[in-house]
């Protein structure tokens, strides 16, 4: 029997579920769960691309699923279905339960579930605020003919991709909440060439919870900032490899905190014995000038959230104050496993994954240095006003690659350089932040990690490293 | 509902809708897999999936398409009404045509599927793995990454002129990342992973014994003063390389302005002629291979480098009818199609006489860097560009003796990697993403200290 059939006897998206919630918790507590969560997602994405002066990709989808986690002590099993009838759902709980083996008679309480906390209510006419894909094309279209500004730029394009998330979250701690989702990316690209020289450059915008955003992008900005950054770049040499002191932009130079610092202080990192900083609450691990943030709560950031994926609302969690450690980014499990309290960082790409410690907007707090502060205090140096990407490895070590850097020389930004990767670990080098500027902003991200790829925001003001190793050539 | 089913419906509701031309592809899984932490269960999963992409030709010819994981009555037609309005947004300047090989016969080998040995029995295996990896050395303390899985799934595509494959396969995976700790010196890891079409096919000893001698050999180690090397590459890393800039092959990207090849760009010299580089999908080794593609296209050996030279790009349905060629199995399922290799294998020719053969990397006594794995691809590769700037994991050989690089990256030029290669070593080595053997090259930028 089709599933669309048995409508008495599945989850529908935007009625009332708490009876059939209910029964399935209470089934699952029955058979000896000490804690059951079920997440239920309902989606409505699209994506659209233009390359040079016409649209190549329009893609709209469309999905449904339940995740089911059950603990059982520490450890714990996860169930994921498309399946939303009673049935699928009950059969999920009971191989969850069957996973983990559980036999003892031991019984926890479940008292039903709390209030509907409804965060939706003011967000279900987002869907038809949203621009059209009409609308969406035409403005790509403007903005990828901002960037066709002389004959060297041979590639542009433009992308912009909208998710609708609508999610019903419940659990036996009688958490039960709705929320609707809604994230919006734009991005530039461009590859210019002359001769045997070749440069890119690219840029991505983005928000959360504002249906507007789009319309208000101003994409000559954009486009000009992407074109000079291609042109800045085309004639680069590339930078020789060594020690240096560094000065990282402000908005996505904040990638480097978020990767050699951020991740180490999520929980997941203490339960696996990968973080060095697993004991050192309330000790010095950065230098003095820094303070860093991890929250949720930016109105329109890209990481921030009515709630997370385990039903909890974000908090703002000092990670770091002037230099000392003060808290964990934490999730249920990691509070279960490591006793570091909850940060409403439960996060998950979708009902796939089962929810693990994520950072959401996470910065480095402003100084009160300029930025010509940071660059004058340089003899010999380099400056990233643009970072691509970066990892952390097992045991700590990061790089990320630097698409737009200059050099410093007698305290004044000189030629372009092309390359450099910064590498280090986190211990050492968060230390040898000394100067902070007082221009803190932010830029959008994706994170990918254990549950999955998330949207973040990472920031910082410009910063000064004082030494570290530039790969180059 | 299974895939004839669907195909009746998508016809059923493409004929409410005036539709007259459409595909499809869907793919059906169930994954198991498990995690372990010094000894106990920490993370079982289950999952069901199912997705289904229904592509679209309005009256105009232009293509719409819509993904959905509600594979019911009700989203099949919402997919279908979905893509007939995309379509009204197709790329009038590159057509999209159904493969004229989609109805072509498969040579279909044994297909080895297993059947699943449950998560309990997964669990068993992983803890006894978790367990061996710690005794192995008194310096592992721990396996912070580990992972034994198992998948099954379906892949389907179907079009309205009548063509139709299905296959179904197995698949399982183990991962064991181990972590070295000794007193007064950073931790070290490493490790390992295999596949199997089934958990009782993969060789569990073996997977702990390379995670095991491959995180010692980490143990002893040191900084390595920037400059530029001798290079050995590791079939693995040669490997990583060679995926991470096939663009330079690729149709599409090529027709999309980020490849450094072009349209002319068949029979230019990249390597030695020693070089022969295949793309071979249907590789007996291949444990994830597929007898078609997105497009329904037949997967096949096809030689990319040949005497150092390029021979084919890949294609899709529209990039082989714009190059005026055949498609080559490599095409994905979008709106606007993707094209990707499968499974590379890097072979010595028969021109091998410009290779110097005493460079051998169980036997040469001279200074050269070994890189063993190359790490953080997204981020330090420029495929457009042709740069590359990776950390990796590797030891230093010098004086006869071999120490572990504590930590360091090599930068260089893809083409000048290619035309710089001195030495490919006789014997191959199967890796999970294809089959290579050892690659020297002259002279890459190492940085390491100052």
């Amino acid at each position: 029997m089709l599933s669309s059939q048995i409508k008495s006897n599945e989850i529908v998206f935007g009625s009332c579920n708490r009876d059939l919630l209910e029964e399935i918790i209470f089934y699952g507590i029955g058979l000896g769960a000490d804690f059951l969560e079920i997440f239920i997602e309902n989606t409505d994405n699209s994506s659209v691309l233009a390359e040079e002066d016409f649209i190549t990709s329009v893609s709209p989808s469309f999905g449904r699923g339940a995740g089911i986690r059950i603990f059982k002590g520490k450890k714990d099993g996860f169930v994921s279905t498309n399946d939303l009838t009673k049935h699928g759902l009950m059969r999920s709980v009971s191989q969850a339960i069957e996973m983990l083996d559980i036999i003892d008679n031991k019984r926890e309480v479940f008292k039903g579930l709390n209030k509907h906390r409804d965060y939706s209510l003011s967000k279900k006419k987002w869907i038809n605020e949203v621009p059209s894909i009409h609308e969406i094309s035409e403005k790509l279209l403007v903005s990828t003919k901002s960037l066709k500004k002389n004959n060297k730029i041979i590639t542009r394009k433009g992308s912009y991709s909208r998710n609708l998330q609508e999610v019903i979250i419940a659990s036996s701690d009688g958490t039960y909440v709705s929320d609707i989702r809604l994230h919006q990316t734009v991005g530039l690209n461009v590859i210019a060439s002359d001769a045997q020289y070749r440069s890119s450059g690219s840029r991505r915008f983005g928000s959360s919870g504002m249906p507007n955003e789009f319309r208000l992008w101003d994409h000559e900005k954009a486009a000009n900032d992407v074109f000079e950054s291609s042109m800045n770049m085309l004639y680069a040499d590339y930078v020789d490899a060594g020690q240096m002191p560094v000065v990282l932009a402000n908005k996505f130079g904040g990638v480097i905190f978020h990767e050699a610092c951020g991740h180490l202080l999520e929980t997941t990192q203490i339960e696996r014995g990968t973080t060095p900083f697993e004991n050192k609450l309330n000790e010095k691990i950065a230098h003095e000038s820094v303070t860093a943030i991890d929250e949720g709560i930016s109105e329109g950031s890209f990481g921030s959230l009515s709630v997370d994926d385990e039903g909890m609302e974000p908090e703002k969690s000092v990670l770091i104050k002037d230099g000392i450690l003060k808290k964990f980014i934490s999730d249920r499990a990691g509070e279960l496993r490591t006793g570091h309290k909850r940060t409403g960082s439960g996060r998950r790409q979708n009902y796939s994954f089962a929810a693990a410690s994520r950072m959401r907007n996470t910065y480095i707090a402003k100084g009160e240095h300029s930025k010509e502060d940071l660059i004058s205090s340089i003899n010999e140096g380099l400056y990233c006003k643009s970072m691509g990407g970066g990892s952390v490895g097992a045991t700590g070590q990061f790089n990320f690659a630097v698409e737009e850097g200059y050099l410093i020389k007698n305290g004044k930004l000189t030629s372009p350089v092309k390359g450099a990767t910064l590498i280090g670990e986190a211990k050492e080098v968060m230390p040898k932040i000394s100067m902070c500027g007082n221009d803190l902003e932010l830029a959008p991200g994706f994170c990918g990690s254990i549950s999955g790829s998330v949207n973040v925001t990472v920031g910082q003001p410009h910063i000064k490293v004082d030494s570290i190793t530039v790969g180059g050539r | 509902m299974n895939s004839k089913e669907i195909t009746t419906q998508i016809s059923k509701a493409a004929d409410f809708l005036n539709l007259k031309k459409w595909d499809y592809g869907a793919s059906f899984s169930n994954d198991y897999s498990v995690q372990v932490d010094k000894g106990e269960a920490k993370q079982l999963k289950a999952s069901q999936k199912q997705i289904l992409t229904i592509r679209v030709w309005n009256q105009s010819n232009l293509v719409g398409i819509t993904t959905t994981s509600d594979i019911s009555e009700s989203g099949i037609k919402k997919a279908l009404k979905q893509a007939n309005i995309a379509s009204d947004f197709g790329n009038k300047n590159e057509t999209t045509e159904f493969s004229p090989l989609a109805k072509d016969p498969i040579k279909v080998k044994e297909v080895k599927k297993r059947n699943p040995v449950g998560i309990k029995k997964l669990l068993t295996l992983l803890r006894g793995a978790e367990v061996k990896l710690i005794e192995s050395h008194k310096s592992i303390k721990s396996v912070p990454y580990n992972g034994l899985s198992e998948s099954f799934f379906e892949r389907v595509y179907a079009n309205s002129e009548g063509a139709f494959r299905c296959y179904s396969k197995s698949q399982a995976a183990l991962y064991l990342y181990a972590r070295a700790e000794e007193k007064d010196k950073k931790p070290r890891s490493s490790g390992c992973v295999k596949l199997g079409y089934g958990a009782d096919d993969i060789d569990i000893d073996s997977c702990i014994k390379e995670a095991s001698n491959k995180t010692i050999s980490h143990l002893n180690y040191s900084s390595i003063k920037t400059d530029k090397y001798l290079i050995c590459f590791s079939p693995e890393s040669f490997l990583t390389i060679i995926n991470a800039f096939s663009s330079m092959f690729n149709a599409r990207s090529i027709l999309d302005g980020v490849s450094l090849s072009n349209k002319n760009s068949i029979g230019e010299k990249l390597s030695t002629e020693a070089l022969n580089i295949y793309d071979d999908g249907l590789h007996e080794k291949n444990i994830s291979s597929t007898p078609f593609d997105g497009e329904g296209t037949p997967t096949k050996r096809l030689c990319l480098i040949n005497r150092g030279r390029i021979e084919n790009f890949i294609h899709s349905e529209s990039t082989a009818r714009i190059f005026k060629t055949t498609p080559t199995g490599h095409a994905g399922l979008g709106s606007k199609v993707s094209v990707s290799p499968d499974w590379i294998v890097v072979e010595k020719s028969e021109a091998n006489l410009d290779l110097k053969t005493s460079l051998d990397h169980s036997t040469y006594e001279g200074e050269f860097v070994y890189i063993e794995e190359l790490n953080a691809i997204h981020a330090g590769v420029r495929a457009s560009q042709g740069s590359f700037s990776l950390p990796f994991d590797g030891w230093l050989y010098k004086n006869g003796k071999k120490i572990s690089i504590e930590s360091a990256t090599v930068a260089g030029d893809i083409k000048y990697l290619l035309k710089n290669i001195v030495n490919i070593e006789s014997s191959q080595e199967v890796t999970t993403s294809g089959i290579s053997p050892h690659i020297w090259v002259n002279e890459l930028s190492i940085t390491g200290d100052a």
